[in-house]
């Protein structure tokens, strides 16, 4: 253990700083976003969007699934990183109307890494293919849309026919759905 | 009653710090190797030594008591919160005339009219709000806070400060930080030689995770008041938004609304217990403060500060945790250094650059082809003028797009400057790097 001689010295207000000036050094949360971003590995079904470039903590996720009930769809995702990431996980939210299981018409997205099961080792890809995941295969087992996941689990048929209709633009039962095919 | 140490009399001073001069000013057999016992020690610490504190909370007040009663006199302490009620029960520095008024100022005041001799400078304002200058003024720096956030930020401006020669730490650039938590009945001290031992990023993973439930749960099948309190907070509050605004943990009229709505969602499901308190509880994250808890995390931190700024006795080696749920329990161990930590773990490397006239594609072949780096396809992004920037990111379309540009402009042009710092990413290191532009030969006008 060393000890801190270096601590005997008397310090004075508004010493000079050393060569590297007025620069804020780079928070750990821009240090990993910067690493997470430029690593983004993104599936063929998958494309980002940055309103502004140099805000890499805003940005957009675009969906668009070539297989499953959502094949031919578009679906865009909204994505805040907070300053406390990786400790916390971005937030996410779904801002196409929808109709799926997992996904409710406020776009609040039941997956469990972006809320209970997040942590720090996961990155921006792993939501990228969480996402991805979720439109190939919908889980009705925990649903947030409840009618769609029950419509799911009794006869895929209508559930198929519903998302078309949704996708198309129209209305499922009482919800108006507008258009989201590419 | 005789105040402490009131007189400013000879005998009196003597009398006053008699005990200390006994572990100042001889030797013994728990001292640190390199200790010289001398009454410079306690002119040091009086005299010279600048402590910041961080939060004027529970445990904030405890520390400054202790330093102070200690013998330091230069003081500062930031908290950017105003006293509440519910805070009297322990933050003792306060007074029920206090309540509206900041913490640090009421506390700075008190320990200043209390102890003579000391000197509380208080700061009502965020950690955020000063700058390097501000915080390289210290010697050593105390947090006593509730926010990972706010830790993670000292910690990082700590290691800011650290500046090497050759890849090598300069220590006289080191400030310590000791750090103090509770919760509850359990709590830790710490001290973090940044650079040297493990810091707050470092051992990121160690602090408990925030409870969350899963959506589906909240939204389908709730079990628990907490549910019913999750969905109103999470998902009720966005929809209906009553007054237009996010919630405020502190606005009753928030945790009434929020209160009610709970209430007619757990009738609903035939559940039981939401009351106004755990309402708050949950929207607020409260864990019950209790005081023997901060008094004994408060005053292991001010040891650690005496230990440190005399060098009279080997400091705690580096993490201690305190639990008295049942009996009292203790146990220190060394917390290791995070290889790869996204902060301590960042020693800047210096990349040589003809000029301010070469081009951001210049410096990126320096990188790809220089063997210090060979990189592949690094990414860059710098802090301009207080403000982020992203210079060129060739891996993500939509980025490359719009900062292509960026290539073909000189470093001068983009506002890069001898001795600029740069974040790269780059599939070849775990980590962004942070890179210090070095011009060969600044042209005569720029040089100071």
């Amino acid at each position: 253990m060393i000890k801190l001689f270096s601590l005997k010295q008397q310090k004075k207000d508004g010493e000079t700083a050393p060569k590297t000036g007025n620069q804020k050094k780079p928070s750990a949360a821009q240090l990993r976003i910067t690493k997470d971003i430029n690593e983004l590995n993104l599936p063929k079904t998958c494309n980002t969007e940055f309103p502004d470039p140099d805000d890499l903590l805003t940005f957009k996720l675009i969906i668009c699934p070539d297989e499953g009930f959502y094949r031919g769809g578009r679906f865009s995702f909204s994505f805040k990183v907070g300053p406390n990431y990786p400790h916390e996980p971005p937030k996410v939210k779904c801002e196409t109307p929808v109709y799926h299981p997992n996904i409710d018409l406020e776009g609040n997205v039941c997956l469990n890494i972006l809320r209970e099961d997040w942590k720090p080792v996961l990155t921006i890809n792993s939501i990228v293919y969480g996402l991805q995941y979720l439109f190939l295969e919908p889980n009705p087992e925990d649903p947030l849309n409840k009618e769609a996941a029950e419509v799911l689990q009794n006869n895929r048929r209508l559930f198929e026919q519903n998302v078309q209709k949704a996708m198309r633009g129209g209305y499922v039962g009482s919800v108006y759905f507008e258009r989201c095919l590419k | 009653m005789d105040k402490m140490g009131s007189g400013e009399g000879p005998d009196n001073l003597q009398y006053r710090w008699c005990h200390l001069r006994k572990v100042l000013e001889r030797t013994g057999p728990f001292c640190h190797p390199d200790f010289e016992p001398s009454p410079d020690n306690l002119n040091f610490l009086m005299e010279s030594c600048k402590l910041l504190v961080i939060g004027a909370g529970g445990l904030g007040c405890e520390l400054m008591k202790d330093l102070a009663l200690m013998g330091f006199k230069d003081i500062h302490v930031i908290d950017m919160d105003t006293i509440e009620l519910s805070n009297l029960n322990r933050q003792f520095l306060f007074r029920r005339r206090d309540i509206g008024q900041s913490k640090a100022e009421v506390a700075a005041k008190f320990i200043s009219t209390r102890i003579p001799g000391c000197h509380v400078t208080p700061h009502f304002s965020k950690i955020q709000d000063f700058d390097e200058t501000f915080y390289r003024s210290f010697h050593i720096v105390i947090s006593g806070l509730d926010s990972i956030v706010a830790r993670r930020w000292i910690n990082g401006m700590l290691i800011s400060l650290l500046s090497y020669k050759d890849g090598v730490l300069d220590q006289s650039s080191l400030i310590p930080l000791i750090d103090g938590g509770t919760e509850g009945f359990k709590g830790n001290a710490r001290v973090i030689l940044p650079g040297i031992t493990a810091c707050i990023e470092c051992t990121l993973d160690l602090f408990p995770p925030q409870v969350t439930y899963p959506l589906c749960t909240i939204a389908n099948t709730p079990r628990l008041p907490e549910h019913c309190i999750e969905y109103v907070k999470v998902i009720q509050w966005s929809k209906e938004n009553p007054w237009d605004v996010p919630i405020d943990g502190d606005d009753p009229q928030h945790i009434n609304w929020i209160y009610e709505k709970a209430m007619e969602r757990a009738v609903q499901f035939g559940i039981q217990g939401i009351t106004y308190r755990l309402v708050q509880g949950v929207v607020k994250n409260i864990i019950p403060a209790v005081a023997s808890t901060n008094a004994v995390v408060a005053a292991a931190c001010a040891t650690e500060v005496f230990k440190l700024a005399t060098s009279c006795c080997v400091p705690l080696d580096n993490y201690m945790v305190f639990n008295d749920v049942d009996g009292i329990y203790t146990y220190t161990y060394q917390a290791e250094r995070k290889e790869d930590c996204l902060a301590c773990s960042q020693v800047p490397t210096t990349v040589d650059i003809p000029g301010p006239e070469a081009k951001l594609e210049d410096l990126i072949t320096v990188l790809c082809e220089s063997p210090k780096f060979l990189m592949k396809s690094p990414g860059l992004t710098a802090t301009i003028d207080g403000k982020n920037r992203t210079l060129y990111m060739p891996t993500v379309a939509s980025i490359e797009e719009k900062t292509r540009v960026n290539l073909k402009k000189s470093l001068n042009e983009l506002g890069l400057e001898d001795g600029s710092q740069l974040m790269v990413a780059d599939s070849t290191s775990p980590n962004t790097l942070i890179i210090i532009l070095k011009f060969a030969s600044p042209p005569d006008f720029e040089m100071e």
